[in-house]
């Protein structure tokens, strides 16, 4: 007997949590790219139209930051299952690592946006103005100004964003999305083999530890100008 | 040439319109120093922000040279202000961008794609304001007179005909301003470049400016050559700017020689006159006896001057007076 067998005796087939382990993995790369592309674009739009901002649009702004609000404020798993129809009719399943990609961006991204406004107002003014006074377009102000000088605070928020994505994917499994979550749910809750619970529980906190430290060390390098 | 044609300016807050520019028109002529001097809050920000129309004005019509730039859409203004330069108090540089990064952001905003030609600007540029050594490091890595000059080569690039100066020497140390001033000075000089400041410092106006306006709650209070605002201030506000920065000028510095006797007075010496030996020759030839009780001798721009607070007593005074005047010396009596 090994002694990997000794410490968890209910686990008899390791193949199936390293698989669960890859559709973590890949529900939380396929999410979290769309969640940028999505949320950055959202966020841009909710700081260009901001109250003071370069493109004040105050109804267009309370629309977006409402709508930015009730996604963010619906917990997730009821999220999930409200989108269900939305779901099917995007990528034509409800189950697995496809259906789980569309509640966990339409879940995060509004919460990415709003890192996104945040770190754009970090901002200085005065280096829009300045290069206002340069005679930048705002596609040129946004896209050379506004994104690079807040790219310390947007790889911020996109460390924050894959960490909150990754608890979501460990929620999916209860409706039957796959990955770790979906396993300690199936076999450690419903089934009592706790020790299932405990090495999902131990490999999402080492994702979570190396998403942390990725995250600080790409942060660290923009903040050394 | 930059002319304001009854421009004013107000900011709508709460509600109510509240002033911050008193209509007023103003020429600037073309290669000219010109400065714009006001305590905070005075509109100074909000006038050197209408030139570029980072402010639109309330009312009245703004022209630099033949463009009408309250009359342009959004691309032409966008076109007219590449050739306006702008450098600012707090540098407003790209913290994420290398110097020369930053120097080559108008250039690429301007659509130069030729990164051998942009090189080559930026390189000129970087030489010209002295920091060809540090072309590879970030703003945080200067001092801030540094990050001043690569705001001034960053201003400069696009060949711009007008330089617009906010403030750009108030979060410098009093060296490094009259470096700074200095290099501003050579661009004029050298470049025929029309420049137009804002300080609160009347020793900037003193060392770069050709004229100057005086603003005072959003009215232009006094205008005028920085010789004739400096050695003879009219306004108030404008006495108080000239105190500063002559303290011996100050109400109550000639108090403690209330006992010397004689006509308190102060005569003004420019240019020529003050290389000649005026005060002595008189002084021989009517037999007067004067007092020295303050005195300096310095330069407006490029012009030297000097000014002499004395008492003079004797029987001839009023002739020794016609005479100073005729060798061009300005004299004003003071109250005892």
């Amino acid at each position: 007997m090994n002694p990997l067998q000794k410490l968890f005796p209910n686990i008899d087939d390791w193949g199936e949590i390293g698989r669960a382990c890859i559709d973590t993995l890949l529900m939380l790369g396929g999410s979290l790219a769309l969640t940028v592309l999505l949320g950055l674009p959202l966020g841009v739009l909710l700081y260009l139209t901001g109250k003071g901002q370069l493109r004040p649009m105050p109804k267009l702004y309370a629309i977006t930051s409402l709508l930015v609000n009730i996604l963010r404020s619906v917990p997730f798993i009821i999220l999930m299952i409200v989108l269900m129809p939305l779901t099917y009719a995007l990528v034509g399943t409800k189950l697995g690592i496809r259906g789980a990609i569309p509640p966990l961006v339409i879940g995060a991204a509004p919460f990415f946006a709003r890192l996104v406004e945040t770190a754009l107002r970090e901002v200085q003014q005065g280096v829009i103005e300045a290069s206002q006074a340069m005679g930048a377009s705002l596609w040129q102000i946004v896209r050379h100004v506004l994104l690079p000088e807040a790219r310390g605070g947007l790889f911020a928020g996109v460390t924050v964003t894959a960490i909150a994505l990754v608890g979501y994917t460990a929620m999916g499994g209860a409706i039957g999305s796959g990955g770790l979550g979906d396993l300690a749910y199936r076999y450690g809750y419903l089934s009592y083999k706790s020790d299932y619970m405990l090495v999902t529980v131990l490999l999402l906190v080492v994702l979570v530890q190396l998403l942390q430290m990725w995250g600080d060390r790409i942060v660290a390098r923009y903040k050394r100008y | 040439m930059i002319r304001f044609a009854d421009v004013h300016k107000s900011y709508r807050v709460d509600g109510r319109d509240i002033p911050a520019l008193l209509p007023f028109s103003l020429d600037i002529a073309d290669g000219e120093v010109f400065g714009i001097i006001g305590l905070s809050g005075a509109g100074k920000s909000t006038l050197i922000r209408l030139i570029n129309l980072l402010e639109r004005p309330s009312g009245g019509r703004i022209f630099v040279g033949d463009t009408e730039m309250t009359a342009l859409d959004e691309p032409a203004l966008r076109a007219q202000r590449r050739r306006i330069g702008m450098i600012f108090q707090h540098f407003n540089l790209l913290a994420s961008q290398t110097v020369a990064d930053n120097v080559a952001f108008p250039l690429r905003l301007a659509g130069e794609r030729d990164e051998a030609a942009i090189r080559a600007r930026v390189d000129e540029l970087l030489a010209r304001v002295g920091l060809s050594a540090h072309a590879g490091k970030y703003p945080s890595q200067l001092s801030g007179g540094q990050k001043q000059r690569v705001g001034i080569a960053r201003a400069l690039a696009n060949r711009p005909s007008i330089l617009l100066c906010d403030e750009a020497t108030s979060a410098l140390d009093p060296q490094t301003t009259a470096s700074v001033l200095e290099l501003l000075a050579g661009i004029n000089r050298e470049l025929k470049l029309t420049i137009v400041l804002i300080t609160h410092e009347m020793d900037v106006v003193r060392r770069v400016c050709d004229r100057v306006a005086v603003l005072d709650a959003g009215a232009i209070v006094e205008r005028g050559t920085v010789t004739d605002v400096f050695l003879h201030p009219q306004h108030p506000t404008t006495k108080r700017f000239v105190e500063e920065a002559l303290p011996e000028e100050a109400a109550g510095a000639l108090a403690p020689f209330a006992r010397i006797p004689g006509r308190l007075l102060r005569l003004s010496f420019r240019g020529d006159a003050t290389t000649s030996p005026a005060l002595a020759r008189v002084a021989r030839e009517t037999g007067v006896e004067f007092n020295i009780l303050a005195g300096r001798i310095d330069r407006i721009k490029d012009l030297p001057y000097g000014q002499l607070t004395l008492a003079m007593q004797g029987e001839r005074v009023d002739a020794a007076l016609t005479a100073l005047r005729e060798a061009g010396i300005e004299i004003e009596e003071l109250p005892r």
